[in-house]
């Protein structure tokens, strides 16, 4: 039990990473890992959002949406599963919203840190893109829970890394047509191939 | 006429939503290892960018801007899950390759890009020019990236053989890592440089400038 948990959360880490093997919040991803700092900010808000709302979204799916699912309300032939994009987007805008209101109160100076990165994650395809794997491959709730967090473990761990390289890479001397945004595409091709080395890991 | 014309081309070349606005990429590198899948990928998203500008566009002068992002969200939800539905029942054998990244068209930036930066300031027949003009550009660079992808990995292109492999009495020795997915990022990468040697506008300035002496 234990066992499949932790292979679980390793898979969504390194074997299946989100940002390198399924480039999936990949414009968050260059737009805003230019500084070390901001670019952990930006992981730790990913990491908080994905581990509740994956978890959430499978309530949602396996007791409204599924086929059958609402059964408990005596309609047993109901299947509601083409509502899913919708309701997976509505609960995530919701929870981001909540969860900017809490820090808000209780926790301002994280608050403070995270700044307009906490609305953007409503848009960062790693969240949506985690909810639609998660169903996708059936996961149950604990599984769901433990592979929320593991993706975004997985992608903050590739944001963060990139910063750093791009904060060494600014006082390089790179073709004129490359700079910028050309180089940093590479730099993430080169680190997809090295992230590329963790398939096949079998736990 | 001219300003339709410019609406609809410019997002092309001289403002290319992935190449210089960092819009949509997601998509841009997953979807793309075989041309096939990628022209139905960039259908859908010019589909539901161009509807999602026009009916924004169309309420725009009635949505609070407080709560416009959901309203937005709404909107371009609905489409998608029209688009995934008709894939699902045409196109059954390309939606499962899909998988997901039907679904992300909703996260997909270019669509919430454009309905924000155009469709709120615009009426509706120009914002579904400047959806469709940007839904192209981002074809061109997919389908440049699908074509290098799936000739040099396969050596097919939409599945018919191109240069026949040595597996196969040819000649060609295909390239694995083109069909892996960190080669979609040197590809997209190459683009950028390619587009940018001929637009030099568009180069980003130097952050910092090396002493003579480094050199």
């Amino acid at each position: 039990m234990i066992e499949d948990y932790l292979s679980l959360f390793v898979k969504a880490v390194f074997v299946e990473n989100m940002a390198l093997a399924f480039f999936l919040g990949m414009c968050t991803f260059l737009a805003i890992s230019k500084k070390v700092k901001t670019a952990i900010g930006l992981g730790i808000a990913v990491i908080a959002v994905l581990t509740i709302t994956v978890p959430v979204n499978n309530l949602i799916y396996t007791y409204l949406l599924a086929d059958g699912a609402l059964a408990w309300a005596g309609l047993p032939e109901v299947n509601l599963s083409f509502l899913g994009l919708i309701s997976y987007i509505g609960v995530i805008a919701a929870i981001v919203q909540i969860m900017e209101m809490l820090l808000d109160k209780y926790m301002p100076a994280l608050y403070n840190a995270l700044g307009v990165f906490l609305p953007l994650i409503t848009v960062n395809c790693a969240i949506m893109g985690a909810a639609l794997f998660m169903v996708e491959r059936d996961y149950n709730f604990g599984e769901s829970v433990v592979y929320g967090m593991g993706a975004g473990v997985g992608w903050a761990l590739a944001i963060a890394s990139l910063a750093g390289i791009r904060e060494k890479l600014k006082y390089s001397d790179v073709p004129a047509g490359l700079r910028g945004l050309g180089i940093t595409f590479v730099t993430v091709g080169l680190m997809s191939l090295g992230f590329m080395s963790f398939s096949g890991i079998q736990l | 006429m001219s300003k339709t014309r410019e609406i609809l081309l410019g997002p092309i070349f001289t403002n290319n939503p992935i190449a210089l606005q960092i819009l949509g990429v997601c998509s841009a590198l997953a979807v793309t290892s075989s041309l096939n899948v990628t022209i139905v990928m960039c259908i859908a998203l010019t589909v539901v960018t161009a509807f999602s500008n026009f009916f924004i566009a169309l309420i725009r002068k009635h949505i609070p801007s407080s709560i416009r992002i959901i309203v937005q969200m709404i909107i371009i939800a609905s489409l998608v899950i029209v688009v995934d539905q008709v894939l699902k029942a045409y196109a059954y054998e390309v939606s499962k390759q899909l998988s997901v990244f039907v679904g992300l068209i909703i996260t997909n930036c270019i669509v919430m890009g454009r309905a924000e930066a155009f469709a709120m300031q615009n009426p509706p027949i120009p914002s579904f020019f400047d959806g469709i003009g940007n839904g192209l550009g981002y074809s061109v660079v997919l389908l440049f990236v699908a074509t290098v992808r799936e000739l040099t990995g396969s050596g097919t292109l939409l599945g018919f053989e191109i240069l026949p492999l040595v597996t196969n009495g040819g000649w060609y020795y295909s390239n694995g890592l083109m069909l892996l997915p960190p080669s979609a990022f040197f590809v997209i990468g190459g683009f950028i440089w390619l587009l940018r040697n001929s637009k030099v506008d568009q180069v980003e300035p130097v952050e910092y400038k090396l002493a003579s002496h480094t050199k």
